[in-house]
């Protein structure tokens, strides 16, 4: 089985403990496995003990499912959600300054970034800095026609994803309760 | 009453009943080693020569009497000698918690003297690590890293303390194992969600569809892997073995899961399995392998590994189901509450033709009878025939330990103490020691290698001064034997830096550390030395004189098919 073949971006969201360490032994496992971590998103929760993160990796779905089962294993790990990209709602902010000298191209600028609905959150004589979220379709479609104008920056913060509908990460399934099965400290 | 990290350390190991440590002392670590005086009694340190020696010996201990082993070691380089120890029981799922410190707080992180990133180091090959850096918080984390050391699939934890935290005072209140997951950490692993408070029921269902798959095959195998050793289910499943009426294979780490002398038995499976268990598995059309992950050294090819066979996988650590082969039904869950459902459930089945097959194959190589030499099955029936019948035998890594595995039949899980997923040379004589010390009324050997021996026979040392009497064995064929045999086979006998054509006289190396040994040549100066070496009631060193041209048989390639067996 080659790892790479039919690989597709996936997105795994995950909840874990807030402490030293923890996202480098998670790090570890991606490239202990063979896998490289295509987008890292981190952030604190409801919870101020727990921090969810979110990362996109190249895989195929049986070595998808290899990685949370192993993932699961982690003690600081709580619970781990393979997102399906059908019921999932994904998006992400990026930061891009483009140059714009002559009023001509910053007139031009702010209009595609109007179709793009992107926001101008910065300005000078010489740049344009432009705040866009979305989902990663949108992003490249703007970076691709800011190319033209020249791009001197850019900034994303990759992507954070949660399910539509009721469900949730903490949602128990057959896999995850197998799961505890090894846990079962004592 | 406030007393200090040192202390708060020994009181949580005796709560744990851990009054068996390996270990070496260091800079760092001195607290601790001031603190053991004061425990002398109730808790026995065994100063090893090496650190190495002492995570083997805690491995040893915690494989052969099931219990949590214990190493300690100093910082820097103590905790990056350990770690081959650590790493050896990582992969063969082996309880242990070690226990280093590392400089004190106003050092970290400045390049001390023997500062390293321990907790950093030991990251992939430890279940989970702690750095303790507050002393509140250490009684707590060793009651967690013991937990989770003997939980679910078991395996080593590693506890990385400041030196300061040694010496600083803390309040201390003694709490009961039984209790330990009413209270902090623990309490909230247990709370986390609420399915690890209610540990799952293994699933009816699945118990079902696996008794209805047993019905339906005619030709049902078995593999006990290491998994049944671990959760000594060995009575469920000789038990289940004689209900399906299937042959059953074993793993290297399988041993002892079913009694060697069971009538199903058809030997050690996969590169160096006999032809029954690989032939089998090869025709069966039901192959159940319980606690058993697959490996490559298992499933050669695991496109083609029981092409004909519905594979079913019972383990207790999910995460091994589908990874190394696809299988087609799964139970996850402890080997023993499963097997003990599936008993419960199961009639007793009739498959005489299907074993009459698989028994036409050899279960065991024969060897021509060596004369006035010794072959590889010789010494181990000798050795099975003059020592008692429960001898726990440790082994080295490499020809040696495939003969020791292939010709010992063992009993009980516990009884073959050996680096099955690591492959540790160096790890026997260490390992045995920690076997002889948690099982003080059974005889240990070792089996070894004189390449295995000599990596670490400086623990010799700990033999002679604690008089713990372990027989050795070595497998003296002047060559790294297994490595020779590849280059053999496989490397147009191109026999590159393989020849052992030098020092130790082992006889005297014997004598260096105050123990005697013994060369020979045959069957009968070999029975005259183990008879010797069991009056002697000291550790032993039997040097047995092997041809080096001997290969381990049968074999068969790494990545091939598995009844491509090498014409040897």
């Amino acid at each position: 089985m080659d790892k790479m073949n039919g690989a597709t971006r996936q997105t795994l969201a995950m909840l874990v403990d807030n402490e030293p360490g923890v996202l480098s032994q998670i790090a570890r496992l991606f490239s202990r496995k063979g896998y490289n971590i295509e987008a890292f998103a981190a952030g604190p929760t409801e919870n101020p003990g727990v921090t969810r993160i979110t990362i996109d990796v190249m895989a195929d779905e049986p070595h998808t499912e290899l990685l949370c089962n192993q993932l699961r294993k982690l003690y600081p790990v709580h619970s781990v959600k393979w997102l399906n990209t059908e019921n999932s709602i994904y998006r992400e902010l990026m930061l891009v300054k483009v140059s714009a000298e002559s009023s001509e191209k910053r007139n031009d600028i702010i209009q595609l970034a109007n179709i793009f609905r992107a926001q101008i959150i910065d300005v000078s004589l010489e740049t344009l800095t432009l705040g866009i979220t979305g989902d990663a379709e949108k992003m490249s479609g703007l970076v691709n026609i800011m190319k033209e104008f020249g791009i001197l920056e850019i900034a994303r913060t990759g992507v954070v994803a949660i399910e539509r509908g009721k469900a949730t990460i903490n949602d128990l399934s057959k896999e995850s309760g197998e799961f505890n099965y090894g846990k079962n400290v004592l | 009453m406030k007393i200090s990290g040192a202390e708060i350390l020994m009181e949580c190991l005796l709560e744990q009943d851990a009054t068996v440590v390996f270990g070496y002392p260091g800079g760092t670590i001195l607290n601790v080693y001031d603190a053991l005086v004061k425990y002398k009694g109730r808790i026995h340190h065994y100063l090893t020569a090496h650190e190495q020696g002492a995570a083997h010996a805690a491995d040893g201990y915690a494989r052969s009497t099931g219990k949590v082993g214990v190493a300690f070691s100093t910082s820097g380089p103590g905790a990056t000698n350990l770690t081959t120890g650590v790493a050896t029981a990582y992969m063969d799922s082996s309880p242990v918690v070690f226990i280093s410190c590392n400089v004190a707080e106003n050092l970290i992180g400045k390049d001390s003297f023997q500062e390293v990133d321990s907790t950093g180091v030991m990251l992939p090959i430890t279940k989970c690590n702690f750095q303790v850096t507050d002393v509140n918080k250490l009684a707590d984390t060793v009651r967690r890293a013991f937990a989770i050391a003997r939980s679910g699939r078991p395996g080593p934890v590693f506890i990385d303390i400041l030196k300061n935290v040694t010496a600083e005072t803390a309040e201390y209140e003694y709490i009961p194992r039984k209790k330990h997951k009413e209270a902090g950490a623990l309490k909230t692993l247990f709370d986390r969600n609420m399915v690890d408070f209610n540990i799952p029921q293994v699933d009816e269902e699945d118990i079902d569809t696996l008794v209805r798959m047993i019905g339906e095959s005619e030709k049902p195998m078995l593999i006990c892997g290491g998994g049944v050793v671990r959760a000594r289910a060995d009575a469920e499943f000789n038990r289940f073995a004689d209900l399906i009426d299937a042959p059953t294979a074993i793993t290297v780490m399988g041993g002892g899961g079913i009694s060697g002398t069971n009538p199903h038995v058809t030997g050690m499976i996969g590169m160096h399995g006999s032809q029954a268990s690989n032939i089998a598995c090869n025709e069966c059309d039901l192959l159940i392998a319980v606690g058993c992950r697959f490996s490559d050294r298992v499933a050669l090819d695991p496109e083609t590994f029981a092409q004909q066979a519905k594979i079913v996988h019972i383990d207790i650590d999910r995460s091994e189901i589908n990874k190394n082969v696809q299988t087609d039904h799964h139970i996850v869950g402890d080997a023993k509450e499963v097997l003990q459902k599936l008993n419960d459930r199961l009639k007793q089945q009739d498959h005489t033709e299907w074993k009459k097959f698989v028994f036409s194959h050899p279960t065991e190589t024969v060897y021509e009878d060596g004369g006035d030499t010794l072959n590889p099955k010789q010494v181990c029936s000798t050795i099975a025939k003059l020592v008692d019948h429960d001898t726990i035998v440790a082994t080295d890594v490499g020809q040696h330990q495939m003969w020791s595995i292939q010709h010992f039949h063992f009993d009980y899980p516990g009884q073959l103490i050996t680096s099955g997923g690591f492959g540790t040379m160096g790890f026997g004589l260490g390992a045995a020691i920690g076997a002889k010390v948690g099982n003080p009324d059974k005889t240990v050997i070792l089996t070894t290698g004189d390449g295995s021996f000599r990596m670490n026979c400086n623990e010799l040392a700990t033999v002679q001064a604690y008089g713990i009497p372990i027989i050795i064995f070595i497998f003296n064929n002047g060559t790294l034997g297994m490595v020779r045999q590849w280059q053999n086979l496989i490397y147009k006998k191109n026999f590159s830096e393989t020849t052992l054509d030098r020092a130790p006289d082992f006889v005297k190396l014997a004598e260096a550390y105050g123990l005697q040994g013994r060369r020979v040549n045959n069957q009968k100066d070999l029975g005259e030395a183990i008879e010797e070496a069991k009056a002697s009631g000291k550790g032993y060193i039997i040097d047995c004189v092997l041809d080096m041209d001997e290969m381990v048989r049968p074999m068969v390639g790494g990545g091939s098919h598995i009844t491509d067996f090498m014409k040897i």
